[in-house]
């Protein structure tokens, strides 16, 4: 079941479009920024409320990074993992962190803490390397500013 | 410094506010187009100005414009590309962020020159914070008159909306784009029909970058002839450049474009030079899906004459040793870059964001991957790099969007260049191992 509250927010985004299928992204991520990913159940509810097929809408979902069909954890931590990153040392930071919170690309932690993607250019790269944690952009980080930056997110 | 046209007042305080912005001139061509030109009028002073699209294939914004199917009864449509995921590019993002009220200002007054009633920019969803600060200057454009019914209280009226996107790098191919709106997977469409006759909605559809906007105000404010007096041969204008990678000065600069390479790389007006004192090994010019190119052939074309920083002169020697300015994203490496290493990162992305339509660019980028990873890990074979060369050819002009030839190009012009370092990595597997 959508809460009214959500069904509100949908609404306001299907007024934009012409098609009430044409929200469905923003739609999604109403519902997932709740809930944190897309359930089955979810996902149903969705469709119908769009009056969509839930598969039509399943391969919508599927298709983006940033719609979750699996559970994540409470934080999201989007790696760049592109080129220029990458020639500013990246790997240094994906190993630090990989062997700090014991979790590879697209895992997340035992108390559902942190989940961590690779993301392509965060559109940063003069600050490279760059990182997102939820929607918080971090700049020329290092591997011994890590520590403190997790800490910010419980 | 050469001219500045978009980041002129790029360091006044308040800047990215509508009063300090319009007291700066902004919104000046809005005044100007609504109330004293036609919208053809308007579109013909972009033809002038030479303008050619920022996002990457340059075609000339004019023509595009007038390609713009006037007689259909359907609604028309202004979308700005604000997808911006092209590993090395972040000028969008810079503009966006530092003077959102100039990209405002652009879609209003192209809106109007096209005809739109309602426009989208579409931003990728990685840039939240940017979705916010555009929509704070769109909410003050409305109050100030600038935006909604009877704008200045002319009899044209537009409706603007930002559009954020679902985390695809490949919703940045216009028609990818354009699916993702219309609420679908970004899978790409086959052109022709382009988006200027069916775009959105089946409707006639501009569909511009961030920058390529941004600058029609400056061509409405001093005129299209102007405004090409700016530049060199068919490159007309000021351009941004994303610079990054080993170099002293990383940051957005804006070009005058014809600005010698080595001057763009060395001056301190710009890059600043080679960080740590080291020696430049390779440049990618113009966003990762552009050719690679070694050091002697950034500088200088294959007959010894200055590179510049233009479209033509970036591409002299086409694929054998030129490359391309696309989207401006100048990615520089130095003496301790591993080539093999950086494709395979590259590659890897490729495979990734792959829609799938076509077998070439699905099957081919993940087949470049493979072998690449174990190139890259010491477990290469003599044939592998031919089989790389092969597979590039096989994936390049074959497929639906230029995703596959983006794919490819880099494959095959590191090969070209930098063949030694694959064969390294075949021949001292024991020395690359990781
Ligand atoms: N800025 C970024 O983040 C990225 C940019 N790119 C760039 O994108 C470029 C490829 O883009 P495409 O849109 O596939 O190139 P394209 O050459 O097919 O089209 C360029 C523009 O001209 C229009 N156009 C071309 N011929 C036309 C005609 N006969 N009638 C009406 N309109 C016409 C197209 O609709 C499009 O808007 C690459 O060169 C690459 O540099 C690629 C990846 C990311
Ligand atoms: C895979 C791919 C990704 C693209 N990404 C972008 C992008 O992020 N931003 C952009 O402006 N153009 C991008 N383009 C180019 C667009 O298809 C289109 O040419 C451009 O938005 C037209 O605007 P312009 O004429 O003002 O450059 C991309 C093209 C391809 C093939
Ligand atoms: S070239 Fe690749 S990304 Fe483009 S349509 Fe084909 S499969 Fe999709
Ligand atoms: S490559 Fe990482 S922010 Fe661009």
């Amino acid at each position: 079941m959508l809460t009214g509250e959500e069904i509100l927010e949908i609404e306001k985004a299907i007024h934009v479009v012409p098609h009430r299928q044409a929200a469905c992204i923003e739609a999604l991520k109403i519902v997932q920024s709740r809930r944190r990913w897309i359930s089955d159940d979810s996902l149903k509810d969705i469709a119908s409320f769009l009056e969509m097929s839930p598969a039509e809408l399943d391969s919508v979902a599927t298709f983006y990074n940033l719609i979750f069909r699996k559970p994540v954890g409470r934080h999201i931590i989007l790696v760049c993992d592109s080129i220029t990153c990458w020639v500013m040392g990246y790997e240094k930071l994906h190993a630090y962190l990989q062997s700090k919170l014991g979790i590879r690309y697209g895992e997340t932690t035992g108390d559902d803490r942190f989940t961590m993607l690779p993301n392509p250019c965060l559109g940063t790269c003069d600050c490279a390397p760059a990182l997102m944690i939820d929607h918080d952009l971090y700049r020329n980080v290092t591997p011994e500013q890590l520590d403190e930056i997790l800490d910010r997110y419980v | 410094m050469g001219r500045q046209i978009l980041l002129e007042h790029i360091n006044v305080p308040g800047i990215n506010t509508f009063d300090v912005y319009r007291k700066h001139g902004g919104y000046a061509s809005v005044e100007k187009a609504l109330k004293t030109m036609t919208p053809d009028e308007v579109t013909e002073e972009v033809k002038k100005s030479g303008l050619r699209g920022r996002g990457g294939a340059g075609f000339p914004a004019g023509m595009k414009w007038s390609f713009l199917d006037r007689k259909s009864e359907k609604p028309r449509y202004l979308v700005c590309n604000a997808d911006e995921s092209e590993p090395g590019t972040f000028k969008d993002r810079y503009l966006m962020e530092k003077i959102p009220h100039v990209l405002i200002e652009g879609m209003i007054t192209s809106s109007y020159a096209l005809g739109a009633k309602t426009s989208y920019i579409y931003v990728r969803g990685e840039y939240m914070y940017i979705i916010r600060i555009l929509e704070q200057a769109i909410e003050e454009a409305y109050a100030k008159g600038f935006l909604g019914k009877n704008i200045l209280g002319t009899d044209y009226s537009l409706d603007l909306y930002v559009q954020p996107g679902g985390g695809a790098y490949i919703c940045g191919e216009e028609t990818a784009l354009l699916e993702s709106l219309e609420g679908k997977r970004g899978n790409p469409r086959l052109k022709p029909p382009f988006p200027a006759v069916a775009g959105l909605y089946a409707s006639p559809t501009v569909v511009n970058n961030v920058e390529t906007i941004a600058t029609v105000c400056a061509i409405v404010n001093m005129g299209g002839d102007e405004y090409a007096k700016i530049g060199i041969g068919k490159s007309t204008g000021t351009k941004l450049i994303s610079a990054s990678g080993h170099i002293n000065k990383p940051g957005v600069y804006e070009i005058e474009l014809g600005l010698p390479v080595e001057e763009f790389i060395y001056s301190d007006q710009y890059c600043g030079g080679i960080w740590k004192g080291r020696k430049m090994k390779a440049v990618v010019a113009g966003g990762s899906s552009v050719p690679i190119l070694p050091t002697e052939l950034i500088l200088k074309t294959a007959k010894g004459e200055p590179r510049l920083m233009s479209y033509e002169s970036l591409s002299d020697g086409g694929f054998v040793s030129g490359t391309m300015l696309g989207s401006g994203g100048f990615i520089v490496m130095d003496e301790t870059a591993c080539i093999v290493r950086n494709l395979w990162t590259f590659t890897r992305f490729y495979h990734h964001e792959s829609c799938g339509q076509c077998s070439p660019c699905r099957e081919g980028t993940g087949w470049m991957e493979k072998v690449l990873h174990r190139l890259e890990h010491g477990h290469g074979h003599e044939g592998d790099i031919d089989l790389l060369v092969d597979v590039a050819k096989k994936i390049e002009g074959n497929t639906i969007c230029p995703l596959g030839d983006a794919a490819a190009w880099p494959v095959a012009s590191a090969i070209r260049h930098f063949r030694e370092e694959f064969e390294y990595h075949v021949r001292y597997p024991e020395k690359v191992k990781n």
